[in-house]
This record gives structure tokens, sequence and C-alpha cells, in this order.
């Protein structure tokens, strides 16, 4: 929350998110919920090797089944599809691979889709797809992160390397600290690929009028706007003649955020066909298909002083990322981050960073919640711990030590980010106040002594959040960091709102509604708002890297007092009076003494159906202002605290207490700001302990259902409790608003990865990979 | 494949049709009746999104065939909406912020009216047991829990 003069109520206030009473109701409307008249399912052939050439595609039994439309190929899709290529202008040494909507002479992973037989129900459709005989030669395929680097098998020979990008950053003289170190620890960190199941898998109907060439897309999707984009471009379609309706959606986390080969190729049969075509996911498929995230290997370094400061890190990432570099945003992402958010807390001088990014037989791999950062901060903090350790330190004291304070900003890190604010002495004093550090350390330790395997975690984290156009827009990608607002006063004195920020649940639309509110001078429930539709609204960002709060709301901040300034205008030459003293307090315009003089639905009124009372006014009843912040990013950050305990037998890890303390600037709604922490806390706390997308060393995926891929549930999780610190307000003339959505995650394997290890230091053992299973940590323990 | 003649109950009104023997009651209560709160997340009977009450008892509607469905009485949100006894958890979901995307909430729902049904003070622990089968990707379960015991407690001062 912030410490500049408070701004209007509802700013602040816990409203519930109101399209949650239509969702707990049964009136979603959700893209599978829709049905358009004409409308033919689709259903793929996906390649089961991991890596194959295509000899030859029989269609004759699948075509000749009844209610059978088409049955399309990588050839057939051509004819209106362009393939693309996954490129970054800011990485020009990016080796961006050619890709097709369907594989058109080699299949790169099992799960690519090979065909699409287009039907008049999916059943059919699904009877045929199994009729569709593939001839493949099965081709040798590389599948783990080392081999896929050092390997002679080349997935793309046209590059004569299997790497995508490397990318290397150095700063300050590390080998002088690291030879000058007191004490030197090191590690090789091992993290799960695993992605992000939304419970609603992806799925779109595209709906293409031949006689006007124009495009509709009922889409499943985080960015409606890119969307269009990339169909216009793609399909060769004027854009402005594309329009894509993000409705209800459920779930998101960075993997409704890309192009999906299987999703054009579903506009393309629609263009083909001249008929609306709808395609909705299965879980196999989503687990083969969807993006996935976060298989890295990275081996790091940390140098302390003999008093337990920081001197330097080094960090070599190795990150897989599947067979092409996804598109539009590239994967020069996720490595990136490992590169520039290593220490990130901290204070140091010296840092050695690599990223590499290599290609391999499994599934495409992108930007899932946090996006390279649960990485970094795992790292970083692992590394102190061990550090800590080996010098004798306690590991809460070097992070005290070490952690960059208000006297140090600007900070600018050897990563070569600056950062204009973070907050860890509050964040770090309101963790204090609310947990007796001491005493639960002292409690974990006399658990130990008792043979018990109980330990306590602890990371610092720092979130990027609100991105402006560094990195897209500068590098050539068509990825919008802005976002616009529209804003209508209705006769009744009601304000609606086009916006184009987007919805997944959470609740950024009742933010913008809380802000309009405020800002304009109206009741709550006086603004209705439409989302997720880029007929209607400006071009805009929608959901990604923690943004629509920080930048859709502040957008939504200067179109209300826009509006509010010209119903003001009209009032003033209604009531014959300055418009300066006048103001309007919940719908209703009143005088510097606070009376009542003309409600807003008079004003709406006037200005709809009796213009002539404002001659030569023209009043204009509509206010639209778009915004894009012209910085990096802006900094969220916290602390999480875990605390496990080991049943030293299943080797089984409980969660007994976990803390969040974040800071955030201003809090629009702490309701819906909380439980985004919470839920992003419970993905990193699932990718810690639970969720592994597990292969075989040919590429097949061993675990393509919720029954075998675990998700968190409620009865293995605790309470998690959540704080916020309190800061000075981030400055500048916008709210102050840093994004949450994935501070939760950015933070939480690390802190439960620190706290098993807490435990299971007194056997003197470790672990350095997530997710720790029960075979892992029996594995450690030397029972199995 | 073969047709089957079903005759049932659904949200209160008499359903009689006939299905595909390999028709699934999930598919069947969507794309037939046009029921679309029955939410179909993973064709596993692992999510429960599409949970549903079957004869009285909740049931995993994508684990059912829709001609098993003859003679059953089968309620789905439509219909547990209408009647008004989910309100006081529909309230108190919706206040505590216990759902954001909603996908997962139709089967939450059912869920924890039978928990309350069987229990109606139930402990922190056991709300979080009941709900072992319904999986929510976007809360983390919290103030799923904190929204039953709200419930549980208005529903206790009713009486």
């Amino acid at each position: 929350m912030t410490s500049s003069p408070a701004l209007p109520a509802p700013i602040g206030e816990r409203v519930p998110h109101r399209r949650t009473r239509r969702l707990a109701h049964g009136r979603g409307r959700y893209v599978g919920d829709i049905k358009i008249p004409g409308m033919l399912h689709g259903t793929f052939v996906r390649c089961p090797h991991a890596h194959a050439r295509i000899d030859a595609i029989d269609m004759k039994a699948a075509k000749s089944l009844p209610g059978v439309v088409a049955v399309l190929t990588s050839a057939d899709i051509a004819k209106v599809c362009k393939p693309w290529r996954g490129v970054h202008g800011l990485f020009p040494s990016l080796n961006a691979p050619l890709q097709h909507a369907l594989a058109i002479d080699t299949a790169r992973w099992s799960g690519e889709p090979v065909a699409l037989v287009v039907a008049t129900s999916r059943s059919i459709a699904e009877d045929a797809a199994g009729l569709v005989d593939v001839e493949y030669t099965p081709l040798p395929a590389v599948a783990d992160p080392e081999s896929a680097r050092d390997g002679t098998t080349k997935i793309h020979p046209e590059f004569g390397t299997n790497v995508c990008l490397a990318a290397s950053h150095e700063s300050g003289d590390v080998d002088a600290a690291f030879t000058g170190a007191a004490t030197v620890a090191a590690e090789t960190f091992r993290f799960g690929r695993h992605t992000g199941v939304p419970l609603e898998p992806r799925g779109l109907i595209a709906e293409f009028d031949p006689t006007e060439r124009r495009l509709t897309v009922h889409h499943s999707h985080q960015c409606p706007h890119q969307m269009q984009n990339d169909f216009a471009v793609l399909l060769d379609l004027p854009e402005h003649r594309v329009r894509v309706i993000a409705p209800d959606v459920g779930g998101g986390f960075g993997i409704k955020q890309q192009l999906y080969g299987d999703e054009i190729a579903v506009c393309a049969a629609s263009m083909l066909l001249g008929r609306p075509v709808a395609w909705f996911a299965d879980r196999l498929e989503s687990f083969t298909a969807d993006i996935h995230a976060r298989e890295h290997v990275v081996q790091g370094r940390v140098a302390l002083s003999a008093h337990g400061d920081i001197l330097a890190f080094e960090v070599d990432d190795l990150h897989a990322i599947g067979p092409y570099s996804q598109f539009p945003r590239s994967s020069a992402g996720e490595g990136r981050a490992v590169l520039t958010q290593t220490g990130a807390p901290y204070r140091f001088d010296a840092l050695r960073a690599r990223a590499t990014a290599v290609f391999q037989n499994k599934g495409m791999s992108g930007h899932y919640r946090g996006v390279g950062q649960p990485i970094a901060c795992a790292v970083t903090e692992l590394l102190l711990d061990k550090a800590a350790r080996k010098a004798g330190l306690d590991p809460i004291d070097v992070r005290r030590r070490n952690m960059v304070r208000s006297a140090d900003l600007p900070w600018r890190a050897p990563t070569g980010v600056v950062y204009p604010r973070l907050a860890f002495e509050e964040c770090f004093a309101t963790l204090e106040a609310h947990v007796d550090l001491v005493g639960l350390r002292r409690d974990c330790a006399d658990a130990r002594k008792n043979g018990r395997l109980r330990g306590l975690g602890l990371a610092c984290f720092v979130e990027q959040t609100s991105r402006g156009s560094g990195f897209y827009g500068a590098g050539g990608v068509a990825v919008s960091s802005r976002d616009g607002c529209t804003l209508r006063l209705e006769p009744n004195g009601a304000v609606r709102c086009l916006s184009s920020i987007t919805e997944q649940g959470q609740g950024t639309e009742t933010g913008v509604l809380q802000v309009i509110a405020a800002a304009v001078g109206v009741p709550l429930d006086s603004v209705d708002i439409l989302t997720g539709d880029t007929a209607t609204s400006f071009h805009g960002g929608g959901t990604w890297g923690s943004r629509c709060m920080a930048i859709g709301g502040e957008a939504a901040w200067r179109a209300g007092r826009a509006l509010r300034a010209e119903i003001l205008t009209i009032a003033a030459h209604l009531l014959q009076a300055d418009s300066t003293a006048l103001d309007i307090r919940y719908g209703v315009v009143v005088d510097a003494g606070g009376a009542a003089r003309m409600t807003l639905a008079e004003v709406g009124a006037v200005g709809h159906f009796r213009p002539h009372d404002l001659p030569g006014l023209n009043p204009q009843l509509v206010a639209s202002a778009s915004y894009g912040p012209d910085t990096p990013f802006r900094a969220g950050c916290g602390i999480q605290l875990a605390v496990v305990e080991i049943d030293p037998d299943s080797g089984m890890v409980r969660l007994d207490r976990f803390v969040v303390v974040h800071e955030c600037g201003l809090v629009v709604n702490p309701l819906l700001v909380d439980e985004q922490i919470r839920g992003g806390v419970v993905q990193g706390i699932g990718a810690a302990l639970l969720e592994e997308l597990l292969y075989d060393s040919d590429g097949q995926l061993l675990n393509g259902s919720m029954a075998d891929y675990l998700l968190p549930m409620a009865p293995e999780l605790c309470d998690i409790e959540l704080l916020h610190a309190h800061a000075a307000a981030q400055g500048g003339d916008d709210l102050g608003i840093a994004g949450v959505g994935e501070a939760g995650t950015t933070g939480a394997s690390a802190a439960v990865l620190c706290a098993v290890n807490d435990a299971l230091f007194a056997r003197g053992v470790s672990i350095a990979q997530i997710p720790c299973t029960p075979e892992r940590v029996l594995t450690a323990l030397g029972v199995i | 494949m073969s047709m089957i003649t079903i005759a049932c109950t659904i949200n209160g009104e008499r359903v009689e049709t006939t299905v595909s023997s390999r028709e699934n009651l999930a598919d069947f209560l969507r794309d037939r009746l046009a029921l679309t709160a029955t939410h179909v997340g993973c064709e596993h009977g692992v999510c429960g999104a599409c949970t549903i009450l079957f004869d009285g008892r909740t049931a995993r509607a994508c684990l059912l065939l829709a001609a098993q469905a003859d003679g059953a009485v089968i309620e789905t949100l439509e219909g547990a909406t209408r009647t008004g006894r989910l309100a006081a958890l529909q309230k108190a979901l919706y206040e505590r912020g216990a759902l954001q995307c909603g996908f997962c909430t139709p089967g939450m729902l059912f869920t924890a009216a039978e928990l309350l049904e069987e229990h109606p003070a139930p402990s922190r622990e056991e709300i979080r047991e009941a709900l072992s089968g319904n999986a929510c990707r976007c809360t983390g379960y919290q103030a799923i829990v904190d929204a039953i015991e709200t419930a549980a407690k208005d529903g206790r001062a009713e009486r």
C-alpha cells in the first residue's frame, strides 16, 4: 500500500470479483459452451513419435466416414496460412526454425499435430482421426538437456547445432571475487519440466465469412489483441476484419498466451471450408501440446566474504525448450530472466551468468507464470543457504545483511538491471513483527535433535511486473505493453467501460471498476465493463507479465478523470457555476459545500437528449485513455517462508506453515490481491513437491493425465499467512500499482526447497532438484 | 452404434430421449440439453469439475454413460441454483473471493454441499479432506475452505 495521499473509495476496498457471482451460479460462458449455427468440429491427428519423418498420409478411410467434411494436412493449411519463426530482434543470434501449423514433412515432438479432421460432430471427428493412416519413419530423438546441447543428433540440421540461443553477461571481477572469498558454495540444480494446467483446456471457434474476408474467433486466450495481429499477418487478412473474443476463460497462467499451430490451423480450416470450426483440447492433448516450462539445469556458485557479504554469483543455465522458438514472443525470455534476476534481492559486485536454450524432441516450452524468475530465485536462495551453512553463519542473517536497502536505491545490480524501488527492509520488519524467527528456528532444531526431519526455508524474491515496450516492442515483436479504456456516460448517468484488459479469473475487471468509480465519483454499481473483445477496445496487451491492473488500471483512472472533467463542464453550464467549484460524489454533482446540485442521470439525459440546453458545447459524453509505462518494469518484492516436516519412512514432505510478506505499491483490492498471491504460491508449491512432466529417453511423455501428473490438492496444503509490507509510494505521476500475478509463484518453490534442505541438513544430505518427490527424498536419505 | 432409450428426471424436468451407447453423461448434459454449467476438465474423473448430483449423491458426469441415467434423478448446477439450496455456499464463495476462473466451481459446490449435509460443523481439515477430489488451479483452496466454513456457520445459525 502507498503512503501517498489516500485515493478515494472504493479503491482499497475488499470488493468481491463481480464476474464470479455469475460463474458461481452456473452462468459462465466459456468457449466450449458456445454453439454457432453450422459449426463443425475439428480433431487433430498427432504424431506418436518424438521425432519422425512423415512418409505418407492415407486419408481415404477417414474421408469416407459419414459426417466427415474434410481431412486437412499441412499442404492444405499452407494454402491460407504462412509458417512463422519465433525470432526476436534484440537477439539476432537466436536460431528460430520455421514452424508450420501442422508438421509438414518431419514431426519433432510426440503430440505435434499432423492432420486436422473436420466433421459434423466431435465424436465423428475423433473416430475419423483414428482412421487416418500416417506412415512415419522414426528418427533419433533428443530428450534431455545435456544430450541436446552436447549430442550429435541435430533437430534442425540447417543450424548445425541444437542451441537456440546462448546469452551471457559478466560484470565486475568474478575470478578475483571467488579467489578471495572466505566461502564458496557450488551446486548443480535440476528443475522439472512442468506446465500450467488451466482447468479449462485450450479451445477456440473460428468463423470465417468469405464474403467480407472477415474472421471472428471465440478464443480461450489471455491476449486477444495479440492473436488478432498474429491471425491477420499469418492468414493474410486485414487486421481490422479480424475479431478475437475471449469469453469466460477457465485459467491461463501463461499457457494461453502464445500462438499455437493447432489453433491457427482451426482458423485456416474455417477459411478453407467457409464454415465455423470449433476445437477443444482434451486433457491428453493439453499435456502433450500445451506450452511447458522450466526444464533447467543450472550450475551455480556464490562467493561470501568472511563477514558473510555476497561477493559474486556465477550461474550457467541450460534450458531445454522443445523443438521450436515459441511465437510471437520467442524463447529468449526465460533464460534472460535467469540472467537478469540472479541475486536480485541482494547487493553484490560481480556476476558471471550464461544462459543456453537448446532444442529437444519434447513438447513446446514457453511462458508459464513467473517465466524464469522462479529459477533465478531458487538458485540464489539455495546457494545462499548452502554458503551460510558452510561458513557457520545464520542463513537469515546472511540475507538480512545483504538485502538491497532503501539507501542503495536506485540499485544498479551487476546483472545490468536498475531497480528504482525495492522494499526489503519493510518486508523483513513486517515478517519479524509477525513471526518469531528465532523461536521457529529453535523449534525446528529441537525437532531435529529428536530425530525428526523438520526445516525452515526462507526466500527473498523480486518480481518484475508491468513491463514497458523495451523487450518486445524494441525487439520487433508485435506484443503491446499498453492498455486502453473507453468510458461512456449513459443517459441514466451510469458509466459503461470498454477495456483492453483481459480476465482469466484474476479479478482485474473488478479492480478497474473500482478505479473508475473512484475516478469519476460514481457508485461501483453504476459502472459496467466489457473486456476481451478486440472489436470494442483499444489494442492492448491483455494478460502477461503481471500487468493488467498496473497498466489497464492506470488507463482507466485517466479515462475516468477525463470523463469526470467533461461531466463537470456540462454541469457547470447547466448550473451557471464554476466547474472548479463542483465535485462528483457517489453519482451526484455537488458544490463546494457538499450540497447536491444535479445527478449524473440529469447530466446524461441533457447530454444525450437535450443538447440544445448546452449551446456550443457539443458534449462528447465519452472519454478514452491509453497508457503504457515508459520504464522497463515495475518491481514487486517480498519474502516467503516455509516450514516443512519430512516423514523419514515415506519421504513425504508435509507443509506445516507458509508465510508470505509482499510489497506491491497501491493495493486496489486487498481481497483479490491476496488470493492472486495465494494461488501463485500454490503453483510454486506444486512445482516444488509434485509437478513434473516425465519423459523417457525417447521423448515419450509418460504422465499425460491428471491422475499421473499431480496437482496440489486441498488436503496436502496448509493455510498461507499473507502480510503486506508498507513502503513509500512508487513515485511518478500514476496510481503507483505494481503487478502481483506472478509474485507467489516466483518465490514459493525456493522457500519449500530451502525448508526441505534445512530439514535434511541434520542427516548431512541435500536435494538440489524439484519436485522433491518422496522417491528423491528417500534416495537422498539413503533409504532407497 | 446402438441407440438406447432413456427416461430420467433432470433438474426437476422429465427427459425422455435416445442416447448412443457410448455417449457420456457430461457430453449429454452439455451438448444435448445445453446444461453447460457441468464442466469437463480432465475426462478421467480426477479433476471434479463435472461433479453433479445423481440420485442424491455426488457423481462424476464424465465417468457415467448417458445410458446409465435411465430412471435416475439428476441435478446440475443450473437446477440446484434454481432451488436455492446452494445459495449460502454460492454467496460465501463469491464474498470470500473463493473462485477465480470459475471452472472448478460447479463441482466444488456439489462436493461442499454434500459435506455440509453429512457434517454440519466440519473442521478445516475435514473440509480440506472432502475437497480432495476437486482440483482448483487458481485459488490455492484456502479461500474455498474459508467460504465453506462460513456457509456451515451460517447454516447452523439458521437452524
